[in-house]
């Protein structure tokens, strides 16, 4: 891989990264954050930015953005044919940066956002010009699920001089060791997947999810989430207190099918809805 | 990034993190790492243990029928006019080519492992049948992934693997072929790593997959330069092979990266020409980039999405290449050129009228570039095709491309 030394052109120390001052609130009211997962562009991207907006304003605490990427491994069918109706709309990586641009500027929308992204798209864009982009759009931090800790030092040191969140995943399969050395290198939040195998709902999840998840949280300051398989209000309460956050995606993602052929103030106000429900979930737990 | 084309390329690799210079490594989700390192320490562990070998090398020859001849094809040569084209004769290997090498070696890690599911990818059907073949020989659960299109276009292989009990599970994703087929066999194997080996067919996909695919398939080439030595007295002057993801191509060249006088010439799918879309020829026309766990060449648009690609064979119909390929390319090590649809297919007849063989469609790739190196070359040299597998299965679709379709 390449290793620039440029100096990066958005280094902001002061000003803390809109993930970290989530969870020091969200800590200090000893709330969890609720994180749905949506795939940009799908049904199409003046849509994906009218769900955004909704979600957060019905409880999301942080958005979880997918690029849509043309062969994702780590995916379930639910989220893998939602980024095929994404990229069968012609959308493009500059356009997802825009509309989260917009976002932040016309819209006053201050929730972190996080991106989503194979490292086949990061490293043809280029890493410092995927981080930069990334950071002028007002994205702060990013998930690049096929890029373990061994590949990801460079990554880790460039994101994290632009105060952008790199956020890592373990996973049932990680030996504890190789858990730490992940650890080191994570910024905003550790993401915990609940199950090993590709995402999509799962009626039961696993009985050791809880006693794993406690054991990171002796082991780092760092939030830990909670990821893969969560299907709806039941598991929320289910997960809650052994998590600083919960990830839904494909639980989400499934009632966007057929969502092209739709009003999209139906669409919109049903995924709000939906969500509004899993905050409640995870207020009253 | 990539290497300067001037560095000697090296045998010593790849290096503990899967590298070939720059390219090779692992991109892959976490929950595959911990059954990669496993992975690549039972196969360190197989390889140190003489029986293991010597298991290995009585299947090869008792069971696979190695070694594979080494003929020399007079009537082509002298058609073709220059060096003397002989073709190692993997095609005569038990289930029809040269994939049975690696899945035998795979699947008799796999047991070794204490594993008892065994998952492949196919696109032309041989790895699956050569997959489905060691897994009734050694008694493991069989499930091939194969691409919708390629189910339709290689009937005879999927009967064949059901015959032996292996399930085809038919993929309708994308475009219905070898890509697609790969991404459904690693999604099984992210939930499935436990008691399941994923058998990859050829030198792609992460760390170790690439180097253990390698080694098993360099048995083409260690036979066919002994074989030129004790035949000729001397190792040939040029060798071709096909390269899809490039598993025939690598177990020939290997054997011979270090010998400088020996000309290393790998041939490509061109399909119906440059236009993207149209042609699989991720070296010659592909950048590199990530796909499906390794950084090589690959066919990829300016955003990142794998371009779709094009190949009369469906073996060769694929958008990436071996991270080893990419690495002998930089160095200057291997020279790869582009074979079309047309050019493949008339090699195809031309070997069968010549030589009474049927090669399959992807070695025809190999015979055609052949036929084209052999003028240049000259008399009184000597060239090598490396002639991968068999035609059977391809007898439907090219009657039906003829016009002439057997029902």
């Amino acid at each position: 891989m390449r290793s620039p030394t440029v100096n990066p052109p958005h280094s902001s120390e002061n000003v803390m990264n809109r993930i970290d001052a989530l969870f020091t609130r969200l800590r200090s009211q000893g709330r969890r954050a609720l994180m749905p997962f949506l795939t940009a562009g799908d049904p199409e991207l003046e849509a994906t930015a009218a769900l955004i907006g909704e979600m957060v304003t019905r409880g999301a605490d942080m958005v979880e953005l997918g690029i849509p990427y043309s062969d994702p491994i780590a995916d379930g069918p639910v989220i893998a044919e939602s980024y095929t109706r994404a990229l069968r709309t012609g959308i493009k990586l500059a356009s997802i940066f825009a509309m989260v641009e917009r976002l932040r500027s016309s819209e006053r929308v201050e929730a972190p956002i996080v991106t989503m992204v194979s490292y086949a798209i990061v490293h043809r864009h280029g890493v410092t010009a995927y981080l930069d982009r990334a950071v002028s759009s007002g994205v702060d931090g990013l998930i690049v699920p096929d890029l373990p800790v061994e590949e990801a030092a460079d990554l880790c040191r460039l994101a994290t001089a632009r105060n952008l969140s790199l956020i890592q995943l373990v996973t049932p399969t990680t030996p504890r060791d190789r858990a730490l050395k992940i650890i080191a290198s994570t910024t905003g939040f550790l993401y915990y997947v609940s199950v090993a195998g590709i995402t999509g709902e799962r009626r039961e999840l696993p009985p050791e999810l809880a006693d794993n998840v406690a054991w990171l949280r002796s082991q780092t300051k760092l939030p830990v989430c909670i990821g893969f398989g969560i299907s709806g209000p039941d598991q929320i309460r289910q997960l809650a207190p052994v998590a600083d956050g919960l990830i839904v995606g494909s639980a989400l993602v499934r009632r966007l099918r057929g969502a092209a052929e739709r009003p999209r103030a139906e669409v919109v106000g049903e995924i709000g809805g939906f969500v509004e429900e899993l905050a409640r979930a995870l207020t009253l737990t | 990034m990539p290497a300067p084309a001037t560095s000697p390329a090296s045998t010593a690799l790849p290096d503990a993190l899967g590298r070939f210079g720059a390219f090779g490594g692992r991109f892959v989700p976490e929950t595959l790492m911990d059954a990669l390192n496993v992975l690549a320490g039972a196969y360190a562990e197989a390889q140190a243990d003489p029986a293991f070998r010597a298991k290995l090398q009585d299947y090869y020859a008792n069971y696979v029928g190695r070694p594979s001849p080494l003929y020399f094809a007079e009537r082509l040569s002298k058609l073709v006019g220059g060096a003397d084209i002989y073709l190692k004769r993997e095609d005569l290997n038990h289930t029809g080519a040269h994939k049975i090498n690696n899945a035998i070696g795979q699947v008799l890690i796999a047991q070794r492992m204490g594993k008892t599911r065994v998952i492949a990818e196919t696109g032309a059907g041989q790895h699956g049948v050569a997959t489905a073949t060691a897994c009734a020989l050694t008694g493991l659960e069989c499930t091939i992934y194969m691409g919708e299109e390629d189910i339709r276009r290689q009937k005879l292989n999927v009967f064949n693997m059901r015959t032996m009990g292996a399930t085809v599970v038919p993929v309708t994703t994308g475009s219905r072929t070898l890509r697609d087929a790969t991404n459904e066999a690693m999604r099984d194997w992210m939930g499935s790593s436990e008691q399941t080996h994923y058998t990859i067919g050829s030198v792609v996909g992460p760390h170790p997959f690439p180097m253990i695919v390698r080694d098993f398939q360099s048995i083409i080439g260690q036979e066919t330069r002994e074989q030129s030595l004790a035949r000729l007295g001397r190792l040939p002057d040029a060798v071709v092979a096909c390269v899809g993801g490039g598993s025939n191509a690598a177990g020939m060249f290997y054997p011979f990266i270090n010998d400088d006088e020996v000309a290393l010439i790998g041939a490509e799918a061109g399909g119906r020409g440059p236009n993207s879309g149209d042609h699989a020829s991720s070296l010659t026309q592909g950048r590199p980039g990530v796909l499906h766990g390794s950084f090589s060449y690959v066919l990829q648009d300016d955003d990142g999405q794998t371009d779709d690609v094009h190949s009369i064979s469906a073996g060769l119909d694929y958008p990436g290449v071996g991270p080893e390929h990419s690495y002998w390319k930089d160095c200057g090590r291997v020279r790869y050129e582009s074979i079309t649809d047309a050019e493949a297919l008339d090699a195809y007849h031309v070997l069968a009228r010549r030589e009474g063989i049927l090669p399959a469609l992807e070695s025809s790739h190999a015979v055609a570039q052949a036929m084209k190196e052999a003028p240049a070359l000259g008399a009184g040299k000597v060239l090598v095709v490396c002639l991968s597998g068999r035609g059977d299965k391809d007898a439907y679709e090219i009657a039906r491309l003829r016009g002439e379709p057997m029902g």
